[in-house]
């Protein structure tokens, strides 16, 4: 059995796999359906969706939530998470687990609302204040769309911060045929929820610890401010330095949990196509392509932006001279590549008139 | 044991003669007063003065950012409607989070805010709030403040709210107007006008005597000014679900046709917008994956909904392939001049093995692809706007024997307007 369903579609089922309870959003297209459908699915299932009066309040409302304990997700498109910005530090600071969905269209500003994009990749990992690793991930295809959700929820709640889903608007409006096993159940884990104690522990500094939910337990703390480890605001430096320290070391450390890749590497390959998002079908395609004639091509699609899948990538970049780099943007990403790719040429592909990335384009700079 | 206080030990940080010490006294009575436990309570702060206000109760607390403190409410009550969410802001807060108040009281979430208003930025350096009297002098209004002030109670009174009150730091029945406020069902707000002894009275020569005359000169009677009994939304979220259909499993497509296509084939179908294109090209996706082909359909189309071009690139593989864009398709449907002007560039890029299926009027299209017109008018049926692309699609999967006919007949069976959509394909059949 297959399906014929698109990418919004399967990060839906993807979050109510994982257990999503709360939903709220402001409708912004791409990613209306996902709104469209959380409305309508998760009063069934017994969670709770709302379409705020903006974006501000979507995600004010989905931290609050997810402080009683629930598995909340938003989900807008790049003018919305502008206006996520300052809430997207408060969710860092006070180590809030929640899935934020970015269906990338073509910008800046207003831009283009049904013109596909993926210009927002640095923005999710710098668009907030006071600067603190994030954790986002892109799917390329359908199935992807579906597992990392999930694996967004799980990452959420296992580092106790937000993760960002960061689809665009071909990927996630295209409808593609799926094999049925493409969506798995996934096991939810039983909540760990503490009762006891302090709500926020800093040392060791990678250590994430147990969150703590209203209604549960001993009453708890929550503040944006910097705090000491019952939440308290704390201007103390020893204090301030060690909470900022385990902000950055809680994802820093764990990085090998974090390194999701579709390596596709061919022993002798000269030429490298590093690519995401919808961007990765072309380069897909241009693999089969090369091979198919007896040329040898090696792909890697990021399937975790940030942090940067270093060691994939060094790892991919073995024996490689050439890395190109396709992306529906000026090159955003590619200057993570050259930061690991020492002497070899990096040649980026980019559009940002609104249309795909063409096969011939990557073959042409391969040429 | 019911607690005597919601207090901690921790001695108020406010300014001599400020009146949030004394609000939050009041708070803490009236929460005793209910015999609350301080394990159900959530007390979210905002920004300011006002928003240190949590750190002095023993109960839950939220302290976020500045205006939103409405929002982190709400989630909080709507996810769990049995806590007793309580909101303390400034008419700092007020100002820059208006529309979330606004917003709150419409829905009627059971919510409890405590507006500590005093007239002014107390934290920030006294500047002018939305609150601020005309002609008064704050550090951002040097001649006098030019703006009028913003009536809190009105704008959340007549947008529904369930329990709004205005009064002073001084009122002896404060206590009893929040035990009322925090058994109102729906949302309740308390307008508290205090002194701020940091500025506005310094720069004002305020006192407790202006600021009732104020009250009356300006017209913002103090009191109960809105009761009304009303449905809590959190509550009447649930009760409106609670009869929900159960959740329905996503509906999988079997293959039960042979589709003879041995490569991959591009089509792409250009038309206007209001025509059914969309709809028209899943049906023709589903069909083909019926029998046994892969397929993808990415849609292009204008922001405006009924006006317009509407396109659809369906690839059809006897193998699963990567998304990826169709430069030149190899079957173009070009059904209306929305569609034409769209199709150009790729009907300048199509060659003699390509084929184009249009309708008469278009006939003249530049293009090296083989031409083939189909007139709707010669369909035994009559051909509405939104079934010409379903019934050009059909005439030209007969045509071009893309997939069996059965699978598309099958397709629309399964579909929501299957009689309609059934009819429209025997016409694209018949022409074909």
């Amino acid at each position: 059995m297959r399906e014929y369903i698109d990418g919004n579609a399967a990060i839906v089922r993807g979050a109510l796999a994982a257990g999503c309870t709360f939903f709220a959003g402001y409708p912004i297209t791409p990613a209306s359906p996902i709104l469209m459908a959380m409305m309508a699915e998760l009063p069934k299932r017994g969670g709770v969706a709302i379409q705020g009066e903006d974006e501000i309040a979507s995600i004010g409302m989905c931290i609050g939530a997810a402080m009683t304990g629930a598995r909340a997700m938003t989900a807008t498109s790049g003018p919305g998470i502008s206006l996520y910005s300052e809430n997207i530090g408060l969710a860092v600071m006070g180590e809030v687990p929640l899935v934020i969905v970015d269906v990338q269209r073509l910008g800046p500003a207003t831009g283009g609302a049904t013109t596909v994009g993926q210009g927002d990749v640095q923005l999710v990992r710098w668009g907030t204040s006071g600067g603190y690793p994030i954790i986002a991930l892109a799917p390329s295809n359908v199935a992807e769309c579906y597992a990392l959700t999930a694996r967004a929820f799980e990452l959420a709640e296992r580092f106790r911060c937000p993760v960002f889903l960061v689809a665009d608007k071909e990927v996630a409006m295209t409808l593609a045929t799926v094999e049925a096993s493409a969506f798995p159940p996934v096991r939810v884990g039983e909540r760990v929820l503490a009762t006891t104690g302090a709500p926020y522990r800093y040392e060791p500094a990678g250590d994430v610890p147990p969150m703590h939910a209203y209604g549960t337990g001993e009453p708890l703390r929550f503040t944006g401010s910097t705090h000491d480890e019952a939440a308290l605001i704390s201007k103390h430096p020893p204090t301030v330095d060690a909470l900022n320290r385990h902000l950055a070391a809680k994802i820093d450390e764990h990085l090998d949990e974090l390194e999701l890749v579709d390596a596709d590497l061919q022993p002798g390959a000269r030429d490298l196509l590093v690519s995401y998002g919808v961007s990765a079908g072309a380069a897909r395609a241009a693999v089969q392509r090369i091979r198919a004639t007896g040329g040898t091509l090696s792909s890697l699609v990021m399937q975790s932006l940030w942090p940067v899948p270093e060691r994939a990538i060094r790892a991919a970049l073995e024996g490689i001279e050439r890395v190109v780099v396709p992306e529906l943007n000026l090159g955003q990403y590619r200057r993570e590549i050259e930061r690991l790719a020492g002497a070899r040429r990096v040649i980026g592909v980019n559009r940002v008139d609104g249309e795909l990335i063409g096969i011939e384009e990557l073959l042409g700079a391969l040429a | 044991m019911t607690a005597t206080t919601l207090r901690n030990a921790l001695p108020y940080p406010f300014c001599p003669g400020c009146g949030h010490g004394s609000v939050l006294d009041r708070l803490d009575e009236a929460l005793v007063r209910l015999g609350r436990d301080p394990r159900t309570v959530v007390i979210v702060s905002d920004i300011g003065c006002s928003g240190l206000s949590d750190q002095y109760f023993t109960t839950n607390a939220f302290h976020g950012l500045h205006g939103r403190s409405v929002t982190y409410a709400s989630g909080i009550k709507l996810a769990d409607p049995s806590l007793e969410v309580i909101v303390v802001m400034g008419d700092g807060g007020t100002g820059i989070g208006g529309t979330h108040l606004v917003n709150a009281a419409r829905r009627n979430i059971g919510l409890t805010v405590v507006v500590m208003n005093n007239l002014n930025f107390g934290m920030t350096g006294g500047q002018h709030s939305t609150t601020t009297p005309e002609g008064a002098i704050t550090s951002t209004t040097p001649g006098g403040n030019l703006e009028h002030p913003l009536d809190i109670c009105a704008t959340v009174g007549v947008n529904g709210a369930s329990y709004v009150y205005r009064g002073t730091q001084w009122d002896e029945g404060l206590t009893d107007h929040l035990v009322a406020a925090i058994q109102a069902p729906g949302f309740a707000l308390l307008d508290v006008w205090e002194l701020c002894t940091a500025y506005f009275v310094k720069a004002n020569r305020f006192n407790r005597r202006a600021m009732e005359a104020l009250m009356t000169d300006a017209g913002l009677q103090p009191g109960l000014l809105f009761h009304r009994e009303v449905a809590e939304y959190a509550d009447a979220y649930r009760r409106a679900h609670a009869a929900d259909a159960p959740p329905v499993e996503p509906r999988a497509i079997p293959v039960e046709f042979t589709a003879t296509l041995e490569r991959p084939l591009s089509v792409v179908v250009a038309g206007s917008a209001g025509g059914r294109v969309l709809s028209a090209a899943r049906l023709v996706g589903e069909a083909a994956i019926r029998s046994g082909l892969w397929v993808t359909q990415r849609d292009d189309y204008p922001v405006t909904v009924k006006t317009g071009h509407s396109l659809a690139e369906l690839v059809l593989s006897p193998v699963e392939l990567p998304l990826t864009t169709v430069a030149v398709p190899d079957v173009l449907l070009v059904l209306s001049e929305d569609g034409l002007r769209k199709a150009r560039p790729m009907l300048a890029r199509m060659s003699a093995d390509a084929t184009v299926v249009t309708v008469p009027e278009l006939a003249e299209v530049e293009t090296e692809a083989r031409v083939v017109v189909i007139d709707p008018a010669s369909a035994p049926t009559r051909i509405g706007r939104g079934d010409l692309a379903l019934m050009m699609l059909a005439a030209t999967v007969a045509r071009l024997e893309l997939l069996p006919l059965d699978a598309l007949r099958e397709a629309a069976r399964a579909s929501p307007f299957a009689q309609s959509n059934l009819a429209t394909i025997e016409a694209g059949a018949a022409v074909a």
